[in-house]
């Protein structure tokens, strides 16, 4: 990335020996402490710019050749006041040595704006004995009696929870430089941070100017010589000092987040239109489109409503090109009847899901992986349609190509399950090379073959070609009632359970074409456990631990809902135990009125359980919070200590 | 080709459409019904426009007059209840080659398809919509509709319906970047063919009502509509709807209406005593979102993958 002139001041004005690079101002790095890996939170009141400061520091880790995943915690309030546990805002960023899958457990660092928001974290039990507690200490003088006296709370609470407190001046350092130390201070932190990790001040300043690229000169200045005094001040005053060795990447890698590698997805699988209504946490994605997609020959339509939008993109998806419509769940609620009527018309569509919290509007910037069942089963009447779920970043952006492609091969809709933390985890993956093939086809426009009907379904594969507005003599009327190869409402028993039985046939084709998943760790063994979606990394570490420690246990992950990954019940008879672990809800054995037959399980369960009639148990909840290795390894060692 | 010279050949045109190129199978309407005179307009229409069958598409609701794209031989999307408007506006939006037609009753456009509907106006995009008003539903036997009037008797409302009905004129009126709306019967030939063609050459959404005769439900309305003349009007102004001599001399009532003029417009839409037929408002000059959609079409495989790595390179390592 280019840094610009600004960047090459500040080396003359800051710089100690002038050897090029703004880094090389920090003190020998040979008194650092060598780690493999850290987890750092950033939590301030809302707007106070935290997450900023934590997706600059994780971007430049991942450009210094870090694993690195991030994840923003955010307030459910537009505006909550300030100084409450509902503002707390912030972000967590775990980076190390080797790739990182996951947001990991207890944070070893938390920078803190105030002492109210990080009780928020306290609450969630996300920091531990020997937590570094970095706060601003304004709060000790602050004017009101109150106020000093919670900080003064607070500060002994933070001991005596073990946490290792460090007060420090925030604003009375940013006041050195700015009138107005409530914006900025952010970058004040990041620049304490990259001395406390010795990150390249270069990479720093650099991403700060791509931050505030639509903002004035003056803006980024500021903030460059923030960055320049928070790095100073620790390099003087703090004797954290890290060092996290990073691999040299042997490929080129991109940094981004779920919603960004779905919509570079969308533009790289050729789909020239999205279609939305905005909503949480989907929207993000059409913003990153809003702003590139009409470069790579595709513009976006805000619909007046997710009725609307998923209607519009059947539309379009009629008259040729395949679109994509994206939304979360109360919108997938809605889209329902669309959805339905794609399947009944044979209509390719891209609907992707960024799963939140529910039901109803539930939590809206929480995730949860709570929309199988609705998306499977959600139509009246049989609805089979392809369901796939990634299950990492990078998979986000494959996945959608990939789903271009079946939906249009099987004229069907084909919907994608992402969720809240994989839309707002940022992770680097390998730069894909852009294909030709991955792009649609240009709509075909040639006469329409005489003889043919609009659905002349082969009868083995349920398979039919489609014809598209503009091809002469394919003329035809889609529509939702039940109807004849030619497209004729007819409402005889034998066509309607003929038609029904193809629909469903093209799923068994695809079927066919799916290889049996892989298993992480041993073919067989005392305890398999099965995940699907962003549960992915998380789980595997924790099974790695557990494999560490000599337990028998594996883990496989399906990355294809509808239909499912084949051989999962030759695979399942390997193992003594299977059990799925999943953020949604579903009863625990334990709970009153609960027994073995009226237990309600969790939605992969329930569907692992109906297709190989393996009594599969389920490990899963409702926190809203992304699944920590720890918690399913102390799960998984409660499993096999059974 | 055997020796014959290029200039012995007469030259024909590529393809003539006539009337039997537009149509398909029997309408299943009852006798009687309107949709029948609507069906024979728009197939003079598409012959006289000699609109391509295949690059024509009819995007229907659900209700009687939504069966309409079966009985068209172009393309049609008979799709779900009060979404008409999206369907239709999504092929549009990246296909400006396509005619595109939206078939719509009162039912799908004024109850469950409002939202669609009044946002369809503001997208403004080159689309005929033909409104078949009836006032009642009649594919589900009865029940009220939101444009009956007070006091129709259905099967939802045995003693009468009470609330005031909608006004799809003045809705439409309403509406923000509105750009054709317009009034015809089903029951006048000449008046309804003019209409129909005025709103197919509008550049931009044409919004047109028709009064339609329901006799298997609405018999006494259909025998106060059609034989009392003088509770019809026609609009006549020289740059509105130019109907037949023949509507002329069966209506006798006139009324000048300069269809810029959008708060006379909205007064005759007002008009309770008096059904207009012709040309409320038009504005050639709105904007039109279906230009904003189809603005960076074709690009080639190669600028698109260079757009994306170009992008790809503000998120590289």
């Amino acid at each position: 990335m280019k840094i610009s002139a600004i960047v090459n001041q500040f080396k003359a004005n800051f710089m100690e020996d002038g050897n090029g690079s703004l880094a090389a101002a920090s003190p020998q790095t040979s008194d650092r402490l060598v780690l493999k890996e850290h987890i750092l939170e950033i939590v301030s009141d809302s707007g106070e710019g935290a997450q900023k400061a934590g997706q600059s520091f994780g971007a430049v880790s991942a450009k210094m050749g870090n694993g690195v995943w991030t994840v923003e915690i955010i307030p459910a309030d537009i505006q909550p006041p300030p100084r409450t546990k509902e503002s707390a805002s912030g972000i967590r960023i775990r980076f190390g040595s080797e790739k990182i899958t996951n947001a990991g457990d207890e944070a070893d660092v938390l920078v803190a704006f105030n002492e109210i928001v990080p009780y928020t974290r306290i609450e969630q039990n996300v920091y531990r004995e020997g937590t570094i507690v970095l706060i601003e200490n304004k709060w000790a003088t602050d004017e009101s009696r109150d106020i000093r006296q919670s900080y003064a709370t607070a500060i002994e609470d933070f001991k005596s929870r073990g946490f290792v407190v460090y007060e420090i001046p925030m604003e009375e350092e940013c006041l050195r430089l700015t009138p107005n130390p409530k914006k900025g201070k952010n970058m004040w932190v990041l620049g304490m941070l990259s001395h406390i990790y010795d990150r390249d001040l270069d990479k720093a300043a650099a991403q700060i100017e791509y931050t505030f690229r639509s903002k004035s000169k003056a803006v980024v200045d500021s903030n460059l010589q923030l960055l320049q005094a928070g790095y100073d001040w620790a390099r003087e005053n703090l004797s954290l000092r890290y060092r996290i060795p990073s691999i040299e990447a042997s490929q080129e890698l991109v940094v981004m987040n779920g919603n960004e590698a779905l919509s570079f997805g969308i533009q790289a699988a050729g789909i020239e239109l999205c279609s939305m209504y905005p909503i949480t946490p989907a929207t993000s994605t059409s913003h990153h489109l809003a702003e590139c997609i009409q470069s790579s020959g595709g513009i976006i339509h805000q619909a007046e409503d997710e009725i609307a939008a998923v209607g519009f993109a059947i539309g379009a998806s009629y008259a040729g090109k395949t679109s994509v419509t994206i939304t979360s769940g109360p919108g997938l609620a809605l889209k329902t009847e669309f959805l339905g009527l794609a399947v009944m018309a044979e209509v390719p569509l891209v609907v992707i899901d960024v799963q939140r919290g529910g039901p109803s509007t539930g939590l809206p910037t929480k995730v949860e992986q709570s929309d199988l069942l609705a998306v499977l089963y959600g139509q009246p009447g049989d609805s089979p349609k392809v369901v796939l779920a990634p299950s990492t970043i990078e998979e986000c952006f494959h996945f959608v190509i990939l789903a271009r492609k079946i939906a249009e091969s099987f004229r069907m809709p084909v919907i994608l399950l992402s969720d809240a933390n994989l839309a707002t985890g940022v992770q680097p993956f390998p730069r894909p090379e852009l294909r030709e093939e991955w792009l649609s086809p240009p709509v075909d426009q040639s006469p329409w073959k005489e003889g043919v009907t609009a659905y002349d379904w082969d009868e083995k594969t349920g398979l039919s070609q489609r014809p598209v507005p503009g091809q002469a003599g394919g003329e035809y009327t889609l529509t939702g009632l039940a109807h004849s190869s030619a497209a004729k409402v007819t409402y005889l028993p034998e066509i309607n359970q003929k038609t029904a039985a193809l629909r469903s046939r093209k799923l068994a084709t695809f079927g066919r074409t799916l290889k049996p998943p892989r298993i992480h760790g041993d073919e067989e063994g005392r305890l398999l456990i099965v995940g699907w979606g962003s549960t992915r990394g998380a789980i595997e570490e924790a099974v790695d631990r557990a494999r560490e420690q000599g337990g028998r246990v594996s883990s496989l992950h399906l990355r294809f809902l509808s239909p499912m990954e084949p051989g999962l019940k030759d695979i399942f008879r390997r193992f003594d135990k299977v059990m799925t672990i999943e953020i949604n809800y579903s009863d625990s054995p334990d709970d009153p009125m609960i027994t073995p037959e009226n237990r309600r399980y969790a939605q992969l369960a329930w569907l692992l359980r109906a297709q190989t009639l393996v009594d599969v148990d389920c490990f899963s909840n409702v926190h809203g919070q992304p699944l920590r290795p720890g918690k399913i390894f102390a799960r998984i060692q409660k499993e096999l200590n059974q | 080709m055997f020796g014959i010279k290029q200039d012995f050949i007469c030259e024909l045109p590529k393809k003539y459409y006539t009337l039997s190129n537009y149509e398909k199978g029997v309408a299943r309407w009852c006798p009687g019904c309107g949709d029948h005179a609507v069906l024979s307009a728009v197939q003079r229409l598409c012959r006289e426009e000699q609109l391509p069958p295949e690059k024509t598409v009819f995007v229907s609701g659900i209700g009687c007059s939504s069966r309409f794209p079966h009985y068209m031989n172009t393309y049609g999307f008979h799709g779900l209840h009060g979404r008409a408007f999206p369907v239709a506006c999504g092929v549009k939006f990246r296909r400006p080659d396509l005619n595109v037609f939206v078939i719509t009753g009162d039912g799908d456009c004024c109850s469950i398809g409002a939202g669609a509907w009044i946002h369809a106006i503001r997208y403004n995009m080159n689309i005929t919509t033909i409104l078949f008003d009836n006032q009642i539903y009649g594919m589900t036997k009865k029940q009220t509709s939101p444009t009956s009037r007070i006091g129709t008797v259905s099967n939802t409302h045995p003693t009468g319906s009470v609330l005031p009905p909608v006004n799809p004129l003045q809705t439409s009126l309403g509406m923000a970047n509105a750009s054709f709306v317009a009034q015809t019967a089903d029951w006048v030939p000449g008046h309804l063919f003019a209409t129909l063609k005025a709103g197919y050459e509008h550049p931009g959404f044409a919004f047109i009502k028709v009064i339609m005769r329901c006799s298997k439900f609405m018999g006494p309305l259909v025998e106060e509509m059609t034989t009392n003349r003088d509770a019809v009007s026609i609009l006549t102004h020289e740059n509105g709807i130019q109907p037949d001599e023949g509507t002329l001399r069966a209506f006798k009532n006139h009324r000048a209406h300069d269809p810029s003029d959008i708060n006379a417009a909205r007064e005759l839409a007002e008009d309770k005593e008096v059904s207009y037929l012709g040309l409320f408002f038009q504005d050639k000059e709105a904007m039109r979102y279906d230009l904003y959609g189809a603005h960076n079409l074709g690009f080639s495989p190669e600028e698109k993958i260079s757009a994306v790595n170009a992008q790809l390179d503000k998120y590289a390592v």
